[in-house]
C-alpha cells in the first residue's frame, strides 16, 4: 500500500531506486579500501621500516598490491554512481545541482589527489627512497578522510537540507555554499561513515588472516597480518558506538520521522520503550522485546522525553518503517556482537600478552569481516530508506526527481549482470594472488625495496638482468 | 567576463585535459587491441602497460570533474543532457567500468587465458567508449537536447554528426596514444618499438585528419550552426589545429625529437577550444545559453574558488607524478 503511494504515477521510480540502491550498495563495500586499508598498509610499512621487520615490509607490499586492485574498481563503481546522479535523478540534479553539487567538486579534490598518491605508492615500492615511498602515503589517508568527508556533506544535506531558499516561483535562491556543505547532519554522519570505513577495513583484511590461522598457518606472518587491522578495527569499534549514539539523537532532532521509524515508534508520546526487533502490522508493534523507557532516556537522556511517533506524519510522508527499523537493529546488534569480540582480545591480550587461545575467537574473527559489512549496508538502508519518501528532506519527493527515461529496467539489467561478473572476478583476482603469495613465499621476500626494476630490450628486467 | 562564462572557461578547460590525457589513454586500448596474438603483441602490450599503468587513474579524474562543474554550475543543462542521452551515456558508464576493471585486472593476474580475457575486456572497452562520449557530444552540438522535456531517446546520439563525433573521438585517442608511446619507447631506449609507433602514429594521424574533413561536409549538413561557427569566429582555431596536425606528420616522419608531443596536443586542443567557440554563447545550442543556464552567482563564485584549490592542491601533485613516471622512477608493482 505505502509502496503504491510511493510510486504515484512515477513508473521509473522503482527501477530507477532499485539501480541506485544496488549499485551505491556494491560501491560502499569498496570505499573502505580506498579510506581505511591505505592507512592500514601504512601501519605495516611503517613498523617494518622502525623495527627492520621484513614480515611488516612484505604484508605492506601485498596489501598495496591488493589495494590497487580495489582502488581501480571502487573508482570505476563511483564513476558510475557520478553518470547515474544525472541519468537517474534529473529533477534533482537540475533544481539543485547548484546548491549541492559544490561538495563534490571539494570531493573531486581529494579524489584526485588520492588517485595520484595512491599510484606513486603503488609504484614506487621499488623506485623511491624507503622514507619518500612512506612520506607518499600520507596525502592518501588524507584525501581518504576529506573524500569521505565531502561525500557525506552531500549526504548529509539531503537528509537535513540548507544553505538556499525557494522562491515562490519554486526557482533556487540565496545559496550559501558553506551553509550548504556543513548541514546539521554533517558532524554525526562523517563521524559514522569514517569510523566504519576503519572498522570494515580492519575487520575485513583481519578476517582474511584469521582464516589462514584457522588453517594452521600460525607463523608470524599471518599473526601480524591479523593484529594490525585487527587492532585499528578494535580502536574504531567503541568510538563507533559513541558515535552512533551521537547520531541517533541527531536523527531525533532533525528527522524525527525517520526515527520514529528507526525506533518503531507509533504514536507521540513520553516514556517510550526501546523496542528490539518487533515489526508494524496494522500500525501496531507486534512481538520484539520492549525496554520501558530506554528509547526515551537515550534520545534525551530522560523517560520523560517526548518522541514524535510515525502517525503524527500522512501515510504518504512515512518511510518504510519495518525495513528501516529492522536494518537499524541489525547494524546495532553487530555492532556490540563486534564489541564484544574487541573487548575477548583485549581481556587476552591483558592476562597474557596473547591471542585468546580458543579456536572461537578465530572463527568469530573470520566471520567478523562479512559482519562489519553486513552492519555497514544496514545503516546505509537506515539513512537512505528511512529519508524516504523524500530525495530532499521535506523539499523535494524522490518522484519528483527521477527520470522519465523508459530505458530503465534494460539498463538495470545489463548493470546487474556486469557488476555480478564484476564482483565475482574481483574475489577471484585476489584470491589467485594470494594463493601466488602462498605457493611463492619467496616471492619478493624480505626485498621490497630491492633490486630496480628497467624496461629494456628485454623488457622489464632489474639489475641483474633477470626477468623479475 | 562573467562568472558563467568563467566556469564554462573551468568546464571546458576540463574536457581539454580529459580528450588530451583521457583520450590518450583510451587510445593505449586500441593498440593494445590491434597489436596481435599474446607473442606479437607482447611488448606493444608491456609498453602500454608501462606507460598508463600509473597515471590511468588521474587521467579519467577529469571526466569526474567535467560532470561536477556541469551539474554544480550548470544544472539545468546537465539534467537536460541526462535526460536525452541516456542510452550513450549508461554506455560509456559501463565502457568506463569495464575498461578500468579489465585493466586492473589484467594487472593482477599471471595466467595467459585470464590476461588475454581481461586485456581483451580493457581494449573493446577502450574503443567503445570514446565513441559513445563522441557521439554524446555530437547530440548536444547538433542541437538534439530540449530542455524541458526529454528528446528523443535513440536519433539524440545515433544520428550523422553523433556518428562522425564518435568515430572522431576514437581516432583522436589512437593518434594521440601512438604519439605519447613514440615518445615513450624512445625515451626508455627502445629503437624498434619507437619506429612501431611511430608507423601508427603516422597512419593514425592522416585517418583523424581524413576524418575531420569529411567530418565538416557532415556537420554543414546536419548540424549548420556548428559549422558556420568553425567557418567563422572559430576559423582562426581551426586553421592552428590543421597546422600544428600537419607539422606533427613532418615531425613523425623525420623521427625529430623535440615538440612532437606537444604539436599533436596543441592539435588536439585547438579543435577542442574551435567547437567551444563555435558554440558560444550556447551551452545546449538553440536552447540554453551560458548565461542562462548557469547557476545563482553565489554557487559559481564557489566552484571558481574550488577551481583555484584544485590549481593548488592537484597541480603540484600532478606534475610530481608525471616527473616520476617520465623518470621511469614509478616501475612495475
Amino acid at each position: 500500500m505505502v509502496h503504491l503511494v510511493l510510486l504515484g504515477g512515477a513508473p521509473q521510480l522503482l527501477p530507477a531506486r532499485i539501480q541506485m540502491a544496488f549499485t551505491l550498495g556494491i560501491h560502499i563495500i569498496l570505499v573502505p579500501f580506498g579510506v581505511a586499508f591505505p592507512a592500514i598498509a601504512l601501519l605495516a610499512n611503517d613498523r617494518g621500516l622502525r623495527k627492520g621487520d621484513p614480515e611488516a615490509l612484505r604484508l605492506a607490499r601485498r596489501w598495496s598490491k591488493a589495494m590497487a586492485v580495489l582502488f581501480a574498481v571502487g573508482a570505476v563503481t563511483g564513476t558510475v554512481l557520478s553518470f547515474e546522479m544525472g541519468l537517474l535523478w534529473p529533477g534533482l540534479m537540475g533544481r539543485f545541482g547548484g546548491v549541492f553539487g559544490l561538495p563534490f567538486a571539494v570531493e573531486g579534490i581529494f579524489f584526485f589527489a588520492e588517485a595520484i598518491f595512491i599510484a606513486i605508492y603503488i609504484y614506487g615500492w621499488e623506485r623511491l627512497s624507503p622514507r619518500a615511498h612512506l612520506w607518499s602515503g600520507a596525502p592518501i589517508v588524507l584525501s581518504g578522510i576529506g573524500g569521505s568527508a565531502s561525500v557525506i556533506a552531500a549526504n548529509a544535506w539531503m537528509n537535513t537540507p540548507q544553505g538556499f531558499r525557494l522562491a515562490s516561483d519554486g526557482s533556487v535562491v540565496d545559496v550559501h555554499p558553506l551553509d550548504a556543505f556543513f548541514t546539521p547532519a554533517f558532524g554525526y554522519e562523517f563521524a559514522h561513515m569514517l569510523l566504519a570505513a576503519y572498522m570494515i577495513a580492519g575487520f575485513m583484511v583481519a578476517s582474511v588472516y584469521a582464516m589462514g590461522m584457522l588453517r594452521g598457518r600460525r607463523d608470524r606472518y599471518h599473526r601480524l597480518g591479523f593484529l594490525i587491522p585487527f587492532v585499528v578495527a578494535a580502536i574504531a569499534t567503541p568510538l563507533q558506538i559513541v558515535a552512533g549514539d551521537f547520531a541517533a539523537r541527531g536523527i531525533y532532532q532533525d528527522q524525527p520521522i525517520k526515527f520514529a521509524a528507526q525506533e518503531l515508534v507509533t504514536r507521540t508520546s513520553t516514556h517510550v520503550p526501546e523496542t528490539l526487533g518487533g515489526v508494524l502490522i496494522d500500525g501496531e508493534v507486534r512481538y520484539g522485546i520492549k525496554i520501558p523507557s530506554l528509547a526515551s532516556i537515550l534520545a534525551g537522556f530522560g523517560p520523560g522525553t517526548r518522541i514524535t511517533g510515525l502517525e503524527s506524519a500522512p501515510r504518504i510522508d512515512r518511510p518504510p518503517a519495518n525495513l528501516v527499523h529492522l536494518a537499524f537493529d541489525v547494524m546495532v546488534a553487530v555492532g556490540f556482537l563486534l564489541l564484544g569480540l574487541v573487548a575477548w582480545l583485549a581481556l587476552s591480550w591483558w592476562r597474557r600478552r596473547d591471542l585468546p587461545r580458543s579456536r572461537w575467537f578465530l572463527r568469530a574473527a573470520t566471520l567478523a569481516g562479512a559482519a562489519s559489512v553486513l552492519a555497514l549496508e544496514a545503516g546505509w538502508i537506515v539513512t537512505e530508506v528511512g529519508r524516504q519518501p523524500w530525495i530532499v528532506y521535506g523539499v523535494m519527493r524522490t518522484s519528483e526527481a527521477v527520470t522519465t527515461s523508459p530505458a530503465i529496467w534494460g539498463s538495470f539489467t545489463v548493470v546487474v549482470a556486469v557488476y555480478a561478473a564484476l564482483a565475482i572476478t574481483a574475489v577471484l583476482v585476489l584470491r589467485g594472488m594470494s594463493a601466488r603469495w602462498q605457493r611463492d613465499e619467496a616471492d619478493e621476500a624480505g626485498l621490497p625495496y630491492g633490486p630496480r626494476l628497467r624496461f629494456g630490450p628485454e623488457g622489464l628486467t632489474d639489475d641483474t638482468g633477470g626477468r623479475p | 567576463m562573467t562568472a558563467a562564462d568563467a566556469v564554462a572557461v573551468v568546464l571546458w578547460l576540463g574536457v581539454t585535459l580529459y580528450v588530451v590525457f583521457g583520450g590518450a589513454d583510451f587510445g593505449t586500448g586500441f593498440w593494445d587491441l590491434v597489436a596481435g596474438n599474446a607473442a606479437r603483441g607482447e611488448r606493444p602490450r608491456a609498453l602500454i602497460d608501462h606507460a598508463i599503468g600509473p597515471v590511468w587513474e588521474a587521467n579519467h579524474v577529469w571526466l569526474i570533474f567535467c560532470l561536477v562543474v556541469l551539474w554544480t554550475g550548470f544544472p539545468r543543462a546537465f539534467a537536460a543532457v541526462m535526460s536525452t542521452l541516456y542510452l550513450p551515456l549508461s554506455l560509456a558508464a559501463l565502457g568506463i567500468v569495464l575498461r578500468g576493471a579489465g585493466f586492473a585486472f589484467r594487472k593482477a593476474t599471471k595466467e595467459t587465458a585470464g590476461r588475454r580475457a581481461y586485456g581483451a575486456v580493457f581494449a573493446v572497452s577502450s574503443i567503445l567508449t570514446p565513441f559513445f562520449l563522441g557521439a554524446t557530444l555530437g547530440g548536444i552540438a547538433s542541437a538534439r537536447v530540449p530542455l524541458r522535456t526529454a528528446g528523443n531517446l535513440v536519433t539524440s546520439w545515433v544520428n550523422p554528426t553523433s556518428v562522425f563525433v564518435g568515430v572522431l573521438a576514437v581516432a583522436i585517442c589512437a593518434y594521440l596514444a601512438a604519439v605519447f608511446l613514440t615518445i615513450d619507447a624512445r625515451r626508455l631506449g627502445e629503437a624498434s618499438l619507437e619506429r612501431y609507433f611511430q608507423r601508427r602514429a603516422r597512419a593514425a594521424a592522416v585517418v583523424a585528419g581524413a576524418a575531420a574533413i569529411v567530418g565538416l561536409f557532415v556537420l554543414r549538413a546536419d548540424a549548420p550552426d556548428l559549422y558556420r561557427g568553425l567557418t567563422g569566429k572559430a576559423l582562426p582555431l581551426v586553421v592552428v589545429s590543421v597546422v600544428c596536425g600537419a607539422a606533427v606528420l613532418l615531425l613523425l616522419a623525420r623521427g625529430a625529437r623535440m615538440g612532437t608531443r606537444l604539436l599533436a596536443v596543441g592539435a588536439v586542443a585547438t579543435m577542442v577550444w574551435a567547437w567551444g567557440l563555435a558554440q558560444h554563447p550556447y551551452l545546449l545550442p538553440e536552447t540554453l545559453t551560458v548565461a542562462g543556464g548557469a547557476a545563482v552567482a553565489s554557487t559559481l563564485r564557489a566552484i571558481l574558488v574550488v577551481f583555484v584549490a584544485a590549481v593548488v592542491i592537484v597541480g603540484p601533485s600532478l606534475a610530481l607524478l608525471f616527473v616520476l613516471d617520465q623518470r621511469s622512477r614509478l616501475d612495475a608493482a
